[in-house]
C-alpha cells in the first residue's frame, strides 16, 4: 500500500535533484529550470499531506505556490532578457560585478 | 515670605546664568554691574528674612518640589530659613555682594571678566543651597556645588604653567585646583558615609526627622555617623591633616580667596557641625576630638603663618587658625559662639583679603611682603582697612574679633580644658604677631619695592567705598553679641559660662589681651622700622620647618602622590595595556581577521553563494533531525 | 494495485526526467524533459484525488510557464548546447546527496499524527473542484486576491522588462534618448 511516506520520499528526492541542479548549473536559465523542479517537488508533498490528512489546506498552499511560480517566471524571464541584452551571456561566472 | 526665600536663593543663579551668557565674549563692565545688583537683591531678601525671623522667631519652611520619591526614600527640594541658616545667608550674601563689587575693580584687566562673574555667582548659589537646605541631600548638593565652583575659581588662571615647589609652593593654579578638589573628594566620601549611616538607621534625610530619631540610636552608630560627618567637615574646612589645599588655593584670584577660602565655603564645615549639633552633643568623645583638633589646628596654622613671606598665604594660615577656633568652640558645645565667630571672622577676614588684593593690584601681583614696605603713603585707605581688620583679627577691643575670640577662649577655660585654653591664648598672641608683622612689613618702614621698579597706586574709589560695609561690620559686629546670643539660642543649645568663669572673665580677657598686645608690640619692635633680616634665624631648623609648612606637602608628595603615581604607572603598563587594552584590541583584531578571511567568500559569483546557502540549509536540516531524534 | 503501479511509474519517470533537466547540456532537451516531468507530476495530483490542482498544474506549468520559457528561448541562442564550467561534481553530489539522505531519513521515519486535526476537511461527496472553490473563496479569499494582484504586477513587470523598447537600456536616462530621437527627426526633415 502506498502511504504518505512514499510520496514524501519521492518529493524529497525530486527536491534534492532540483538542489543539485541549482548547485551545479552556472547558466541562469538552467537555474530557473532547477528551481521549477524544486517547487514542484514541494507541491507533491503538499498534495500528499492534504490527501492523507483529509485537509484542503495543503492544496491551497500548492495553488499559491503555483501562482508564485508563474509570477516568478514572468518577472524572472523579463530580467533574464534584459540581462542578456546587456551582457550577452547568462553565465554566472561572468556576472561577478559584486565581488567583495 | 516664601517669595523672599526664592529671591534670596535664585538671584545668584540668575546672575550666574546671565554672566554665563557672555562667558566667551570680551570684558563687559555691565555684566559685573548686573551680577552685583542681583547679589544685592539676594542680600536684601536675606536681610529681610533675617529681620522677619528675628521678629517672629518662627522658622520658615519652604518645599519647592519633590526631588526623589521612590519607595521609602523621599527627598524634597526643601528649604528652611531659621536662626542658623538666616545668619549664614546674611553673612554669605553681604560678603559676596561686596566681593562682587570689588571684583569689578579687581578683575578690571582680566580678559575672562565675564566668566569670573558667572563662576562667582554660581558659587554663591551653591552656598545658599548648602545653608538653606532642610535635608542632608540638599546640603550635600550645595556642598559639592561649592566644591566645583571652588575648583573652577582656584584654577581660574589655568593657563599659568607649572613651576617647581621651590619657586611657587602651590606649583600652578590648575595644580592647586586639582589638589583642592581631590582632597575634598576624600573628605566628601566620609561625609557621604555619614549621611548613609543616618539614612540607613533613621530612614529619612530631613534634619528634623533625623534629629528627632537620634535618641533611639545606639551609641556606636551615633559616634560613627558623627565622625564620618566630621571628616567631611574637616575636608571642606581644611582641618589637619587635610589642610594643605587651603594655602595652595591662594593661586586663585584674590576676591575668590576672600569669598570662598576665607569667609564662606571653608566655614561650611563649621556650619555642618553647628547644624548637626543634636548629633554632636550626643557624642561627647567626638565633640572633644573636634575641640582638640580645632585647637591644634589653630596653633599649628598660626605657627606656620609666623614666618611666611607670602601676603595671601599668611592670611590663609590665619583663616585656618580661626577655623580651628570655631571648631574648638563647636566641639566644646558652644555652638552659638562658634557661629558668632564664624560671622565676625567672615567680615574682617574678607576685608583683610580684599585689602591684600588692593596691595597685590598696586604691586603688580607681587606677593612677597619682604619686597614691599612703606605703602601707607600711597595706599592710605587700604592701610586703614587692613589695619582695622588685623586689629579685629588680633582681638583688640572693641572690634569684632575681640568679642568672639575671647568668648571661645573663655569657653575653653570654662570647660576646664586648661591645655586647650593655654594653646588658644598663646595662639591669640601669635595671631596678633603675624598679622601685624604683615601689616608693618607691607605698609611701614623703607620702601623696598622701589628696587623692583614698581609704582604702587591706590585702588579705584568705588572699590574702597564698597569695602566700607565690611569695615564697619568688622568694627562693630562685636557689640551685637548679646542680641545675637538671644537670637540664635532659640534654635541652638544655650551655653552659659559658669559662675566661677564669670567671676574671672575680666582676668581672662586681660590675659588674652596682654598676649595680643604683646604680639603686636613684638611685631612693631621687629618690623615697624623696616626689614632687618636675621640670617641666623632664617637658616635655623625651626624657621625652615615652619617656612616649609612642617614639610607636610613634601611628605604627602613622598608617601602618597609618588607611590600612587608609581602604582598607577604600573597598573597602566601591566594591567591596562596588557589585559584590558589587549582584550579589547584582541576582539577588534579577531573581527578584522575574520572579516579579512571571510572576504574571500564574497566572490560575487551567485553559484558560490548558492553553495554556501545549501551547506547552511543542510546543517540546519541535520540539526533539526538530530534534535528530533534526541528530543 | 493500479495506484501502486501508477505511483512507482510516475516516480521513476519524474526522477529520470528531472535528472535529465538538471544534467543536460542542451536547453531544448532540458526544457522538454521539464515539461514532461510536470505532466507526470500532475499525474501524482490525480492519484491523490486533487483533480483541480492537477488541472491547474497542467494549464499553468505545462501550458503557460513552458510557453513562456519557449518564447524566452527565442531571445537566447537555444539550439547551441550550453558551455558552462559546472561546479565540481563531487561537491554537488555531496551536498545534493546529503540533503537527499537527510530528507529521506526524515520522511521515511514513522509519522506520529494522532493529534492532527483537519482544518478544512474534504467532502468527497461534493467533488474536489467544488471543495476547493468553497475554501478558496471563503477562507483564502484575501490571499487569493493578493495572489491575483501579484500575478497582475508580474505580468506588467514582464511586459515592461521584455517589452517594446527592448533596444534601450533600463538603467540609462530615457530623456537623453528622447532628445536624441527628436534631433534625428529634425535632421531628417
Amino acid at each position: 500500500m502506498i502511504g504518505l511516506s512514499h510520496y514524501l520520499v519521492v518529493s524529497a528526492l525530486l527536491f534534492s535533484i532540483g538542489l543539485m541542479g541549482v548547485l551545479r548549473r552556472r547558466n541562469l536559465l538552467m537555474l530557473f529550470f532547477a528551481t521549477e523542479v524544486m517547487l514542484n517537488a514541494v507541491n507533491i508533498a503538499f498534495a500528499a499531506i492534504s490527501h492523507f490528512y483529509n485537509d484542503l489546506t495543503g492544496q491551497m498552499f500548492a495553488f499559491f505556490i503555483i501562482a508564485i511560480a508563474a509570477s516568478e517566471v514572468a518577472v524572472g524571464l523579463g530580467i533574464l532578457i534584459v540581462l542578456y541584452k546587456k551582457q550577452g551571456s547568462l553565465d554566472l561566472d561572468e556576472l561577478t560585478t559584486m565581488k567583495g | 515670605m516664601e517669595n523672599l526665600v526664592y529671591i534670596a536663593l535664585f538671584a545668584p543663579l540668575v546672575s550666574s546664568l546671565f554672566a554665563g551668557l557672555f562667558g566667551m565674549s570680551p570684558r563687559q563692565t555691565f555684566v559685573g554691574i548686573v551680577s552685583s545688583a542681583l547679589l544685592f537683591v539676594s542680600m536684601s531678601a536675606s536681610l529681610m528674612l533675617a529681620y522677619h525671623v528675628y521678629q517672629t522667631g518662627a522658622p520658615i519652611y519652604v518645599t519647592m518640589k519633590e526631588w526623589i520619591s521612590m519607595g521609602d526614600l523621599f527627598i524634597p527640594f526643601g528649604f528652611v530659613v531659621d536662626q542658623v541658616s538666616v545668619t549664614m545667608m546674611g553673612v554669605v550674601t553681604v560678603v559676596s555682594t561686596v566681593v562682587h563689587v570689588y571684583s569689578i575693580g579687581y578683575m578690571d584687566h582680566d580678559k575672562s571678566f565675564n566668566r569670573f562673574f558667572s563662576y562667582l555667582s554660581a558659587f554663591v548659589f551653591s552656598m545658599m543651597v548648602l545653608v538653606m537646605s532642610d535635608n542632608f541631600a540638599g546640603l550635600f548638593i550645595g556642598w559639592e556645588g561649592v566644591g566645583v565652583c571652588s575648583w573652577l575659581l582656584i584654577g581660574f588662571w589655568y593657563h599659568k604653567p607649572d613651576q617647581s615647589r621651590e619657586e611657587n609652593p602651590s606649583i600652578s593654579p590648575s595644580w592647586a585646583a586639582n589638589e583642592a578638589f581631590i582632597v575634598n573628594r576624600i573628605a566628601d566620601l566620609g561625609m557621604l558615609v555619614g549621611i548613609f549611616i543616618l539614612y540607613w538607621n533613621v530612614g529619612s534625610l530631613q534634619y528634623s526627622e533625623v534629629f528627632a530619631a537620634l535618641p533611639q540610636l545606639s551609641e556606636i552608630i551615633l559616634t560613627t555617623a558623627a565622625l564620618a560627618l566630621f571628616i567631611g567637615a574637616m575636608g571642606k574646612s581644611a582641618q589637619f591633616p587635610l589642610h594643605t589645599w587651603l594655602t595652595d588655593a591662594m593661586e586663585g584670584p584674590t576676591p575668590v580667596s576672600a569669598l570662598i577660602h576665607a569667609a564662606t565655603m571653608v566655614t561650611a564645615g563649621v556650619f555642618l557641625v553647628i547644624r548637626a549639633n543634636p548629633l554632636f552633643s550626643m557624642t561627647p568623645e567626638v565633640s572633644f576630638f573636634i575641640a582638640a583638633l580645632g585647637t591644634f589646628v589653630a596653633f599649628f596654622a598660626a605657627s606656620m603663618a609666623l614666618v611666611n613671606r607670602d601676603l595671601k598665604r599668611i592670611i590663609a594660615f590665619s583663616t585656618l587658625s580661626q577655623l580651628g577656633y570655631m571648631f574648638a568652640a563647636a566641639g566644646l558645645g558652644a555652638y552659638w559662639i562658634a557661629l558668632f565667630h564664624l560671622g565676625a571672622h567672615a567680615f574682617f577676614k574678607a576685608l583683610l583679603f580684599l585689602g591684600a588684593g588692593n596691595v597685590m593690584h598696586a604691586m603688580h601681583d607681587e606677593l612677597d611682603i619682604f619686597k614691599m614696605g612703606g605703602l601707607k603713603k600711597q595706599m592710605k585707605w587700604t592701610y586703614i582697612y587692613m589695619g582695622l581688620a588685623s586689629l579685629a583679627l588680633a582681638g583688640i577691643p572693641p572690634l569684632a574679633g575681640f568679642f568672639s575670640k575671647d568668648a571661645i577662649i573663655e569657653t575653653a577655660f570654662n570647660e576646664g580644658t586648661l591645655i586647650l585654653w593655654i594653646m588658644l591664648v598663646v595662639t591669640a598672641g601669635m595671631t596678633a604677631f603675624y598679622s601685624f608683622r604683615q601689616v608693618f612689613l607691607t605698609f611701614h618702614g623703607d620702601e623696598r619695592y622701589k628696587a623692583f621698579g614698581i609704582h604702587p597706586h591706590e585702588m579705584y574709589k568705588f572699590v574702597l567705598v564698597a569695602l566700607s560695609p565690611l569695615a564697619i561690620l568688622a568694627a562693630i559686629a562685636g557689640f551685637f553679641q548679646g542680641g545675637f546670643h538671644d537670637f540664635v539660642t532659640r534654635l541652638l543649645p544655650e551655653y552659659q559660662m559658669s559662675e566661677h568663669t564669670h567671676h574671672l572673665a575680666l582676668v581672662l580677657g586681660a590675659i588674652v589681651l596682654t598676649f595680643a598686645v604683646g604680639g603686636i608690640a613684638l611685631a612693631y619692635k621687629k618690623y615697624a622700622n623696616g626689614l632687618k633680616r636675621d640670617e641666623k634665624t632664617e637658616n635655623g631648623f625651626l624657621y625652615k620647618l615652619l617656612a616649609n609648612q612642617y614639610y607636610i606637602p613634601h611628605l604627602y608628595e613622598e608617601i602618597i602622590s609618588k607611590p600612587y603615581a608609581m602604582i598607577s604607572d604600573l597598573m597602566w603598563k601591566s594591567v591596562d595595556l596588557k589585559i584590558v587594552d589587549a582584550t579589547v584590541d584582541g576582539i577588534a583584531k579577531f573581527l578584522y581577521k575574520s572579516g579579512d578571511g571571510t572576504r574571500k567568500m564574497q566572490t560575487g559569483n551567485l553559484s558560490n553563494y548558492l553553495n554556501w546557502m545549501a551547506i547552511g540549509g543542510i546543517v540546519l536540516l541535520v540539526i533539526a533531525m538530530l534534535s528530533a531524534m534526541l528530543g | 494495485m493500479y495506484e501502486q503501479i501508477a505511483f512507482y511509474l510516475f516516480s521513476m519517470l519524474t526522477v529520470i526526467l528531472f535528472l535529465i533537466t538538471v544534467m543536460s547540456k542542451n536547453v531544448l532537451y532540458a526544457m522538454t524533459s521539464l515539461a514532461s516531468g510536470m505532466v507526470l507530476i500532475s499525474g501524482f495530483f490525480f492519484i491523490l484525488g486533487a483533480e483541480f490542482l492537477g488541472v491547474v498544474q497542467l494549464i499553468v506549468y505545462v501550458g503557460a510557464v513552458m510557453a513562456l520559457y519557449s518564447f524566452a528561448m527565442m531571445f537566447f541562442d537555444a539550439t547551441r548546447s550550453i558551455k558552462e564550467k559546472n561546479t565540481s561534481s563531487a561537491l554537488v553530489f555531496l551536498l545534493g546527496g546529503m540533503s537527499a539522505l537527510v530528507l529521506v531519513l526524515m520522511f521515511a521515519a514513522p509519522i506520529f499524527s494522532e493529534n492532527i486535526q483537519a482544518l478544512y476537511p474534504m467532502h468527497p461527496e461534493a467533488g474536489n473542484a467544488q471543495d476547493v472553490g468553497i475554501v478558496l473563496f471563503t477562507k483564502y479569499l484575501i490571499p487569493f486576491e493578493v495572489a491575483a494582484v501579484m500575478l497582475l504586477v508580474a505580468m506588467i513587470a514582464g511586459i515592461i522588462l521584455a517589452g517594446k523598447k527592448m533596444d534601450r537600456s533600463l538603467t540609462q536616462d530615457m530623456s537623453v534618448d528622447m532628445e536624441k530621437e527628436i534631433m534625428i527627426q529634425k535632421d531628417a526633415k
